[in-house]
């Protein structure tokens, strides 16, 4: 445990040490950020490193195995026209589907990426610490080695942080070495900039291996200010103890631009060191289309059209 | 037969009556060219004692609530009303005027410092503002004390004019040093007198008499005084103050009447910005 | 892995900069009297630009006599409301142009491209549009329910922000019912001389508008001039005395918008990532030629090594260079006059013994370059605490009690503008009103809008620009 000796009063003490957040200026500083402009040679590199750190993901109640297969073949092998565009980051699915797709990875070529299920009775986190920890198990068992699991987002409301925090502890050690730990804030609800500061050195001191911004299911999710201080966080959590922690914005990055964007922020703010999946990672399902569009545009001149991307 | 009393008119400094430094003094006639007083020839280093009076009088002057220097300019206006009685007498001693318009005066300046004392707590709502900027911000603008502001009173209308800048001065937040008329001082010192035993601190205002050619290009040039009312001072003499005053780009100003302008004039504009954020 | 931006330039093909210009004189380009010319340059390769007139006594009698005809016969009868709309169409008609003037902007001032495109050239049609609407409403002015244009004004704007400081000059004028004549600063006359331009597509009645360009001498011709009213100056606190040395004891009336020695005050309980923003933003913004800079940085002790590692990483990142590439955040010193003023400053910082420290960036072959650069160790009595660099250059001092920051801020004879960082209100408040200064940005820093007054206490000037009370001094009431 860093930073914390694991009791109240130490968590307590590290959070309420964190210094404030102005909301205006975060804006301010994460708008200027988005006005970069990435051109030519940039643009190609950013688009292939996008790729890269895509979770694809599909959190749907009707997802079915044939669906969930579609979107591993797309993950392997994002456009079937072009062998140089790189696989995703890893799939993202409900535990109930993590062994469809680490068995259809495995046999179409993916088996160096990884399944992630969500977790912790996801999205909203409202169940047992039993029901949790059987969830994960189960998403464990089926060959998940990512966890998205999400906050208790009411006990962190009501200031119980130590309820919080022991849960990520308990799913951390769950975790093992099996697999990396996401911990998903919902930061639509956390609402404040200073409550995402909060919940990024709770959950590094918990021992998150990335912290991620939201599940998908409340808007405003992954906004450039939110990503911003939890990339704030990271940088800061790594200067205190020499670990660095991965960083997961999911939810709204739906095109290039957007996923550019999060890029600069990455990059002016954390540090280049950041740039790569073992520590940024998108969630996202319709932006791989838009990157793919955008890197045929690079490549052959001129515009694309969504019938020469997939539709998976 | 009873020998009248008379007063050694002295200087106002610091809220202290002294002589000046100098150990000066000047005559100063009735109407008539009768021997009135001889009333103290103030020096520069008159001057720059009542400059550092008026600096140190300042930060409390400044930070008293707006109500509070309002209470304390109407209580300048109930001392003054019960000594009415002098100041007619010392008008139409001076000024040679009729004992009515001597009476005159004295009551409009008595109304003067009632107007006034009401401006206190009303400049900034009224001359303030706050500003609709096009972004998260909270932004307003209101008129703060300029800080010390030298006087140099009208000649004539000896008490109403001294009145009508002074009033502006103070009302504006600022403390005074003031240099009395120079032919007609003596309703400038029984004044002092009157705020002395007013609730007005020591040093808010501060009154000399003597020579404007003396005392003017030493106030027009000291880099502690940050405005100046120059609405006694001859036109001829009014360019030189000026461009003394530009040492330290002193706001000079001279004015014929008392309006809400006049107290704005010894205020600066201060505008705040903050963000409006969560 | 790096991530390296690749050049990203703006295109300079949507501005077509002639080779001379002529004066703006009641409606026409015509040449200065006996051709006299003067190259103008971009700052940013040293190339010349074009070249522009030198106005003469003769031109500026000239430009006086086209602004009193049109003050006497139109301006001044025209109904407030249609004055108004002559304002609304400049607005818009910036605002269609704006990218050509950004680009412009640009190309001769040095400034990025970034800067002039979010910032210069939207606040510049911001305050046309915002002055327009006061036209018809100037008995609200607050100078009395009479109010009066004073006729003839004679403006005189820096190189810093040449576009928009003509625009916190012309617009208010205007709106109040006066004619100018408008000197733009010697080194950036293009945005005015294409301003002009703007005021024939507007239809703006000639002599309403007079744009002369040249130097300090025609400066000095337009404040001596008899024939004018009113003089507004943004500039030097030593020009400023100098014309108002010129003006005192005339019946002209005079603004001046001068130097600063802002202090930027850091306390412990500050929200430090964003107070390092606004650190940044305080002192390298236009490469630090802003008037209001927040100069001085005065951080509370015990937050004092924090907040300079936190600075020093974040200055690592600043980009300098080609003020056309989008992804510029630092450009060009604007004239090699201005880097030799800033290079002997810093100069001086180094031999009185603040410790000197830059980003190391690398800097164009060609042009006039200064790397941001940060003083620590700084005392009041050092010449780099006191005199306004107008450049990158940040002085970092200490302090450690509230009451000490405000003794320190207020030490000095400028009083334009400071900041304020804390994340307490009651203390922000206290220390907004202990501070002698005219712009106080708290929990920011270098913001602007045409509805907010600016202009300083002491030796920063006399009056206001922008808001009602920047309009006021433009007019004059009686009760």
């Amino acid at each position: 445990m860093l930073l914390v000796d694991g009791t109240e009063s130490s968590l307590r003490a590290m959070l309420q040490a964190l210094p404030p957040v102005d909301e205006v200026g975060a804006h301010a500083r994460a708008a200027m950020l988005g006005t970069r402009s990435i051109k030519t040679t940039s643009k190609s590199w950013a688009i292939d490193t996008a790729i890269s750190m895509i979770d694809l993901t599909t959190l749907e109640g009707s997802d079915t195995p044939g669906k969930v297969r579609a979107l591993c073949n797309k993950a392997v092998r994002p456009d079937s026209t072009d062998a140089t565009v790189p696989h995703v980051g890893a799939i993202c699915v409900y535990n109930d589907m993590v062994a469809v797709a680490r068995k259809h990875l495995d046999a179409i070529g993916g088996a160096d990426i990884p399944v992630a299920a969500v977790s912790t009775a996801f999205p909203s986190g409202r169940a047992s610490r039993e029901v949790k920890i059987r969830d994960t198990q189960d998403a464990l068992d089926a060959g998940a080695t990512e966890i998205d699991m999400v906050i208790d987002r009411g006990a962190f409301l009501a200031g119980d942080i130590m309820k919080v925090f022991t849960e990520i502890v308990y799913i951390k050690e769950l975790c093992g070495d099996r697999a990396h730990l996401k911990v998903i804030f919902e930061t639509g609800e956390l609402v404040t900039l200073d409550n995402v500061r909060k919940a990024s050195f709770l959950a590094m001191a918990a021992g998150a291996d990335f912290i991620k911004t939201s599940t998908g299911k409340i808007s405003p999710a992954a906004t450039p200010p939110v990503v911003l201080v939890m990339l704030e966080a990271v940088r800061d959590f790594y200067a205190q103890t020499g670990v660095k922690i991965g960083v997961k914005p999911a939810g709204g990055i739906r095109n290039t631009k957007d996923a550019i964007k999060q890029l600069v922020l990455v990059n002016e703010t954390a540090g280049a060191q950041w740039l790569n999946p073992q520590l940024f990672r998108i969630g996202a399902s319709a932006l791989l289309n838009d990157l793919l569009m955008q890197r045929m545009k690079l490549r052959d001149g001129h515009y694309a059209g969504p019938n020469y991307v997939t539709l998976d | 037969m009873r020998i009248d009393v008379k007063k050694t008119y002295k200087l106002y400094i610091g809220g202290a009556f002294p002589r000046s430094e100098s150990g000066r003094s000047y005559e100063i006639n009735d109407a008539k060219g009768k021997f009135l007083a001889n009333p103290a020839l103030a020096s520069r280093k008159d001057l720059r004692d009542a400059v550092v009076a008026a600096r140190s009088a300042l930060t409390g002057w400044t930070s008293a609530t707006a109500f509070n220097r309002g209470q304390i300019l109407y209580r300048v206006a109930e001392v003054l009303e019960g000594r009415k009685a002098q100041f007619i007498d010392e008008i139409v001693a001076l000024e040679g005027s009729t004992r009515s318009a001597a009476t005159k005066q004295v009551d409009e300046a008595i109304d003067r410092w009632v107007w006034y004392s009401g401006w206190c707590d009303k400049i900034a709502s009224i001359y303030g503002s706050t500003n609709p900027v096009s972004g998260p911000y909270y932004n307003f603008t209101t008129p703060e004390p300029l800080g010390v502001v030298g006087v140099f009173a009208p000649q004539k209308q000896s008490l109403l004019g001294l009145v009508d800048a002074l009033g502006a001065v103070l009302a504006g937040g600022n403390t005074a040093v003031v240099v009395a008329s120079e032919k007609f001082p003596l309703p400038a010192i029984s004044l002092s007198e009157v705020l002395a035993t007013s609730d007005l601190p020591g040093g808010v205002v501060n009154i000399l008499t003597g020579k404007t050619v003396e005392l003017l290009p030493w106030m027009a040039s000291h880099m502690d005084i940050d405005g100046m009312d120059i609405s006694g001072v001859s036109a001829n003499l009014e360019k030189e103050v000026r461009v003394a005053g530009v040492e330290n780009l002193k706001r000079i100003h001279a004015f014929k009447d008392a309006t809400p302008q006049r107290i704005l004039s010894f205020t600066e504009n201060k505008t705040v910005w903050h963000p409006i954020g969560i | 892995m790096t991530f390296e931006y690749a050049p990203a330039p703006e295109s300079a093909s949507v501005v077509n900069i002639a080779d001379s210009y002529g004066l703006f004189i009641n409606g026409k380009f015509v040449p200065a009297k006996g051709g006299m010319t003067f190259p103008t340059i971009n700052p940013a390769n040293e190339k010349v630009l074009s070249k522009v007139a030198y106005a003469s006594k003769d031109d500026v009698d000239k430009a006086v006599a086209a602004a009193r005809a049109a003050y006497t016969k139109v301006w001044s009868k025209l109904s407030p409301a249609e004055r108004g709309k002559y304002l609304f169409r400049i607005a818009r008609i910036l605002q269609e142009r704006a990218r050509e003037f950004a680009v412009l902007e640009t190309l001769n001032n040095g400034k990025p491209i970034r800067e002039t495109r979010d910032a210069d050239i939207p606040l510049a049609a911001a305050h046309f549009f915002y002055h327009a609407g006061w036209a018809d409403k100037l008995e609200h002015a607050g100078v009395g329910n009479n109010p009066k244009s004073l006729g003839v004004a004679g403006q005189i704007i820096p190189w810093n922000f040449p576009l928009l400081m003509l625009s916190w000059k012309i617009a208010p004028a205007l709106a109040a019912g006066n004619t100018v004549v408008l000197k733009p600063a010697e080194t950036t006359p293009l945005t005015a001389l294409f301003f002009a331009e703007v005021c024939q597509q507007a239809d703006l009645p000639p002599g309403v508008v007079n744009i002369l360009t040249g130097d300090g001498a025609t400066g000095s011709h337009i404040v001596n001039h008899p024939g004018i009213d009113k003089i507004a100056f943004t500039g030097s606190t030593e020009v400023g005395k100098l014309i108002a040395r010129s003006v005192a004891g005339t019946k002209k009336s005079l603004t001046l918008e001068l130097g600063g020695k802002g202090a930027n005050i850091v306390y412990e309980d500050a929200a430090i990532d964003e107070t390092i923003e606004g650190i940044v933003n305080g002192i390298f913004f236009n490469q630090g030629h802003v008037c209001c800079a927040g100069s001085r940085l005065l951080v509370q002790e015990s937050v004092h090594d924090e907040v300079i590692e936190k600075l020093q990483r974040r200055m690592s990142q600043i980009r300098v260079g080609d003020p056309m590439d989008k992804n510029t955040d630092m450009g060009a010193i604007n004239s090699s006059a201005q880097l030799a003023k800033i290079r002997e400053l810093a100069d001086v910082g180094g031999e009185e013994g603040a410790t000197r420290w830059d980003n190391g960036c690398e800097l164009p072959a060609k042009g006039f370059w200064f790397r941001p650069t940060i003083f620590t160790g700084v005392t009041q009595a050092q010449r780099i605490a006191r005199e306004e660099i107008f450049g990158p250059v940040l002085s970092v001092l200490t302090f450690r009690t509230p009451q000490e920051a405000i003794d320190k801020a207020n030490n000095t004879p400028f009083g334009l503008s400071a900041g304020i960082w804390s994340d307490k209100g009651s203390k922000v408040l206290w220390t907004a009103k202990n501070l002698k200064a005219g712009v106080i940005w708290a929990n920011t820093f270098n913001k602007f809008d045409p509805a907010s007054p600016f202009g300083g206490y002491k030796e920063s000037g006399w009056g206001r620009e922008g808001g009602r009370h920047g309009l006021s001094a433009y007019l004059k009431g009686g009760k």
